[in-house]
């Protein structure tokens, strides 16, 4: 069907925002919404366990770990310029970077938990300590081993050779939703090691 | 519509106020000063909202009268208006300064109501929300009774008012006794009070407004407004134990051997327990289960014999006796005066 | 203006059978094809819980009445309020607006046709999962049981020791996996409003119905979420030990309330703002003048969508919340009754002076405006938090709320369905049965929630599976589950009208109502491409500037 009218004069630019970055910011506005509840829970039940270990009886700062992962905003941010530069190669180095500094911090969260249970005798039904950071920690890490199957599953097609310079857009993409899970983890770090120790 | 109905139904409860109200739990018929703060404001949010009503309805029904096509039209369209920035800012500004006045009247009242201090000489009940029925304690004076509470009446010009704090035993409940104040919840872990100062004795009537589980309908309610004589004696005799007879009959017997005294406290015997009603003055209430059926030996020998044909759902289990048994222990029951 | 449709290649020469007709629509992501799923969907669990309605009002037309023991009750009152919401009117209404934005807006389809068709059958998947509660709630052995803790579950009722068995686990997984289609259709409709409308399009030109529906989508965003995080740390407490909701170990029964709400509010909104964009299409069009004020329409639905997330503890008045927070919620539930107050205006301006064709979209659009005025008014009342602790978890608040969805929602959906109806099957319904639907629906409507918030007035808790003579409602009772009966019947008349037009109406053509949006500019029902060339657009009403060339609306805007 032609002619809804009115065409635009020739020389006017239609440009609208692209649909990959908007669906992610939207989704990660929704992430957000379910984060903020749990941050909530947690802040709101500072204090208040009847029993158990104490925060600061148990907890001690991943600092090295935070590094880690904070770093692996970098990589990844380097890796999505690499490509949008057409450096294929280089882009692999810095994603496989990117990779192993997430699995450090998800090695870091496990071996924290390994001691919290085993040593400190804190489960998640301990209190609501325990509870609460089980939880909101476990979120996080949730979140950060499905960005690293997202991750690694790149990793598989660029080591075919099927990852190239066009697909940058959807690169970025991707590493907005990393960037996301590492922004995440300055707040639950705040809350957690910060505020309620 | 409904909103004339409204008015109407309010109007005739509010001028009816020592009459017979339409209903035993109108809202419109407070008989205690918070009821009464809320009342007022009800009148007031009322004749607001009603006068927005008519104005807007009447434009509504205008124009639907007025531009409606008529059957011979030439077809044209009718001039074509996007909008007009004064209309628009008219019709800003005017709600705002009505939510203003409302939110004004409003914020007063929540402080008359939620910021009164305790008088020195209120009387102190400690209502405990159970599944599916009410224990009240009166920590001060020593009594603890179930589902009927007794208050004294008060005088405006010498103010005796109840004071009620509400815990729960279990899950989430809610006191509503429409004619003495607004709705409270009984939350657990998260203590509430509540206050009610009547004016007129005689019996008022609620039930529990936040669903908690099968029985919620019949948890219902019985506030008791006495003259201050009447009260004092009701406190002396649930003060009391159980009058306890020269011999232990065969019922009471029956009633410490089976389960009964797991959940039922009888003041001045081995029953303890506190899961269900204390029974120690059982025969002086109105109602037995919470309302739920009057208290007469008929009624009270089917409650214990099954409780599910009486309330279905309710926690007391039925008690498998027999005939004989069951007569014997219903007659002991009827001894708890 | 032509109207040529490409021939499809012909792959199969033989006609499709019923097992490729099945598969194509299972396998659809066709955004028309998954808004008719969607819409079939939830007509099916309208009817499912109109008959739990139906339950609930026999057993509720005189006191200690026994239709139904209370534990059926209970269920009945759980399984219609979360059916109601999250598998009718929220599922109809994501079906109008996949079906209509990408025609709005002159797109082909939506943004991410993939997560379109995830969406819709997560939101499925999570109706039967809350249906499946009655074969499988308690376990392999026995029957089931449907869950009976009322739609917003508090705790801690819902607490293992409060609700043995499954029949909770279903309810609140039924909501997550419902819920993740919600998220999923929300992240779709704000990438195709915002990246997928046709040249000249910009955002202040897009008809009003993508607005509101963009907003909705945001608010189902930041309000879904809370409702999933909240049903997660449920099943914390349930299945590994939990205490968040825990009040022997210290946990707030408070804090479930407050999260649930936090959702619950917005989610109104959620349902509301489609149905104020229908009325936005079809009011102008039936009044033959386009919509009054349409910036600030925008406006005020920007500020609702913004306002509606600071109100919820609007809900939680009688629960013990200090002054301040009293007070505090009171005067941001008034505040939001103002750019609701002013949208009835400017719809009420859009008919003035115009010339009014009394069709059945329209009839609805009207009585809608009426209906919603009272809801919005005895919304107000509410908001004064003294006077919600008497109205409070009573009937007038059940009136109060049904008069907005099934007044002011549920009108605008039949308003919408008669509107639209011939442009998604070609066919135009019959006026007559559509009047017929409209006046039988209308008796009802009133019968049954004028007269509801009586009872509440004079004490009647809401939930409560019988109750006592002698206070006075039973007679209001008996009125209220008389006019169930009439809607009864106009939903069969309604349903029988969508039917029978289908197979045996007269053919629509591509504009029947003589409207302005560019869905109407192709074909009844459009082809699976949507438009043979993307439009441009200068305007709002991109076909009142086509037949009306000297008096466009660009030179007006």
């Amino acid at each position: 069907m032609c002619a809804t009218s009115t065409t635009l004069p020739p020389e006017l630019e239609w440009k609208l925002p692209a649909r990959g970055q908007v669906g992610m910011f939207a989704l990660i506005g929704a992430e957000s919404a379910i984060f903020t509840i749990f941050v909530v829970a947690y802040l709101f039940y500072i204090g208040k366990s009847l029993s158990g270990p104490m925060p600061s009886e148990v907890l001690s700062p991943p600092i090295l770990y935070t590094i880690c992962l904070l770093s692996s905003s970098l990589t990844i941010h380097l890796a999505a310029k690499s490509l949008r530069g057409g450096k294929v190669r280089s882009f692999g180095a810095w994603w496989l970077l990117t990779i192993i500094l997430g699995a450090i911090f998800l090695y870091g969260t496990a071996s924290e938990w390994h001691r919290l249970i085993y040593k400190d005798g804190l489960t998640i039904t301990t209190n609501l300590f325990g509870t609460t950071y089980y939880s909101l920690v476990g979120l996080h890490g949730f979140h950060v081993i499905v960005g690293l199957l997202a991750l690694s599953s790149v990793m598989a097609f660029t080591t075919f050779g099927a990852v190239k310079q066009e697909q940058a857009e959807r690169i970025d993409v991707l590493s907005l939703y990393w960037h996301f899970v590492d922004a995440v983890w300055v707040v639950v770090f705040t809350v957690v090691y910060l505020i309620g120790r | 519509m409904s909103k004339v109905v409204v008015w109407i139904c309010s109007a005739a409860a509010a001028f009816a106020d020592t009459a017979q109200p339409l209903s035993p739990t109108n809202i419109f018929a407070p008989a205690s000063t918070p009821a009464r703060s809320i009342f007022g404001l009800s009148l007031f949010v009322l004749a607001v909202t009603g006068a927005i009503f008519l104005v807007v309805f009447a434009l509504l029904l205008y124009a639907v009268v007025k531009f409606k096509n008529e059957k011979n039209d030439d077809g044209s369209e009718p001039p074509q208006v996007y909008g007009s920035n004064q209309v628009e800012l008219a019709w800003t500004v005017i709600p705002v300064l009505i939510v203003v006045a409302l939110f004004m009247a409003t914020a007063r009242v929540i402080a008359s109501v939620q910021k009164t201090v305790r008088p020195d000489n209120a009387i102190e009940v400690v209502a405990i929300g159970h599944q599916f029925w009410w224990e009240y304690r009166y920590p001060a004076l020593g009594v603890v009774t179930a589902n009927e509470l007794h208050v004294p009446v008060s005088d405006d010009n010498h103010p005796t008012p109840t004071f009620i704090q509400l815990l729960s035993a279990d899950t989430d409940h809610s006191f509503w006794v429409p004619r003495l104040a607004g709705k409270t919840d009984l939350i657990p872990n998260h203590p509430n009070s509540m206050w009610i100062d009547p004016h007129d004795t005689g019996v008022y009537l609620g039930q529990c407004a936040q669903y908690c589980g099968t029985q919620h309908a019949k948890m219902l309610l019985r506030v008791y407004v006495q003259s201050q004589d009447e009260f004092d004696r009701w406190i002396q005799e649930q003060r009391q134990t159980a009058t306890v007879g020269n011999a232990v009959s065969q019922g009471q017997r029956i009633f410490e051997m089976t389960a009964c005294i797991n959940c039922h406290t009888v003041a001045g015997t081995v029953a303890n327990g506190r899961f269900g009603p204390d029974l120690t003055h059982l025969m002086s209430r109105d109602t037995i289960a919470a309302g739920a059926a009057k208290n007469t030996p008929e009624n009270l020998r089917q409650w214990i014999l099954n409780p599910a044909s009486i309330k279905p759902g309710s926690l007391m289990p039925a008690m498998q006796l027999s005939g004989p048994e069951l007569d014997a222990l219903t007659a002991y029951l009827e001894t708890l005066r | 203006m032509s109207t040529e449709s490409v021939a499809w290649p012909n792959r199969a020469a033989a006609s499709p059978s019923f097992v490729d007709h099945l598969h194509e629509w299972v396998t659809t992501v066709d955004h028309k094809r998954l808004g008719i799923l969607y819409i079939v969907y939830a007509l099916i669990f309208l009817v499912i819980g109109g008959i739990e309605a139906t339950v609930m009002r026999i057993q509720l037309i005189r006191p200690h009445n026994d239709f139904v023991s209370p534990q059926v009750f209970n269920r009945m009152f759980t399984m219609h309020g979360t059916t109601m919401i999250f598998f009718v009117v929220m599922p109809v209404l994501f079906g109008f607006a996949n079906y209509l934005i990408p025609l709005m807006i002159g797109a082909r389809d939506m943004a991410f046709p993939r997560l379109n068709a995830f969406s819709f059958w997560m939101t499925a998947f999570g109706g039967l999962l809350l249906y499946f509660s009655l074969v499988g709630a308690n376990g392999l052995y026995g029957a089931g049981n449907a869950p009976d803790v009322g739609w917003f579950a508090y705790a801690p009722l819902t607490s293992q020791t409060f609700s043995v068995g499954h029949s909770t686990d279903f309810w609140t997984l039924a909501l997550l996996v419902s819920g993740f289609g919600s998220i999923g259709t929300a992240i779709n409709i704000i990438a195709t409003v915002l990246c997928m409308r046709c040249p000249g399009m910009t955002l202040a030109k897009m008809p009003l119905f993508a607005w509101l529906n963009l907003i909705m989508a945001g608010l189902v965003i930041l309000a879904v979420s809370p409702l999933t995080a909240a049903q997660i740390m449920l099943m914390v407490d349930r299945y590994l030990g939990g205490h968040f909701f825990d009040t022997q170990a210290g946990g707030s029964a408070v804090v479930w309330m407050h999260f649930f709400w936090v959702f619950g509010h917005p989610e109104v909104y959620v349902l509301v703002l489609p149905a104020f964009a229908f009325a936005s299409e079809i009011i102008p069009v039936f009044s033959r003048k386009p919509i009054f004020g349409y910036p600030v329409m925008v406006g005020a639905t920007i500020a609702i969508g913004f306002i509606s997330m600071s109100v919820w503890a609007h809900h939680m008045f009688t629960v013990g919340m200090s002054s301040a927070a009293n007070t505090f919620f009171v005067i941001s539930t008034m505040a939001i009754a103002v750019p609701t107050g002013i949208k009835i205006f400017n719809w009420l301006a859009t008919m003035w002076g115009g010339k009014i064709e009394f069709k059945t979209p329209m009839l609805f659009c009207i009585a809608f405006l009426f209906q919603f005025l009272i809801a919005g008014l005895t919304g107000v009342m509410q908001a004064a938090a003294p006077f919600d602790w008497q109205l409070g978890s009573s009937y007038f608040v059940v009136a109060h709320f049904h008069y907005v969805i099934v007044g002011g929602i549920l009108f605008c959906l039949f308003g919408a369905f008669y509107y639209w109806f011939p442009k998604m099957s070609g066919k135009i319904y019959s006026e007559p049965l559509g009047k017929l639907h409209f006046w039988l629906f209308i008796i009802g409507f009133h019968l049954t929630f004028d007269f509801m918030h009586i009872p509440g007035l004079l004490g009647m808790p809401r939930r409560i599976y019988t109750y006592e003579p002698g206070r006075g409602w039973d007679t209001w009772n008996l009125v209220v589950t008389i006019g169930v009966f009439f809607q009864a019947a106009g939903i069969l008349v309604f349903l029988g009208n969508l039917i029978w037009s289908y197979f045996g109406g007269e053919p629509a053509g591509n504009d029947p109502w003589d409207a302005w949006t560019l869905e109407w500019s192709t074909n009844s029902p459009p082809p699976v491409y949507n438009f043979y060339t993307i439009p441009s657009v200068r305007s709002r009403r991109p076909l009142w500037d086509l037949k009306h060339p000297d008096d466009p609306d660009w030179k007006y805007e």
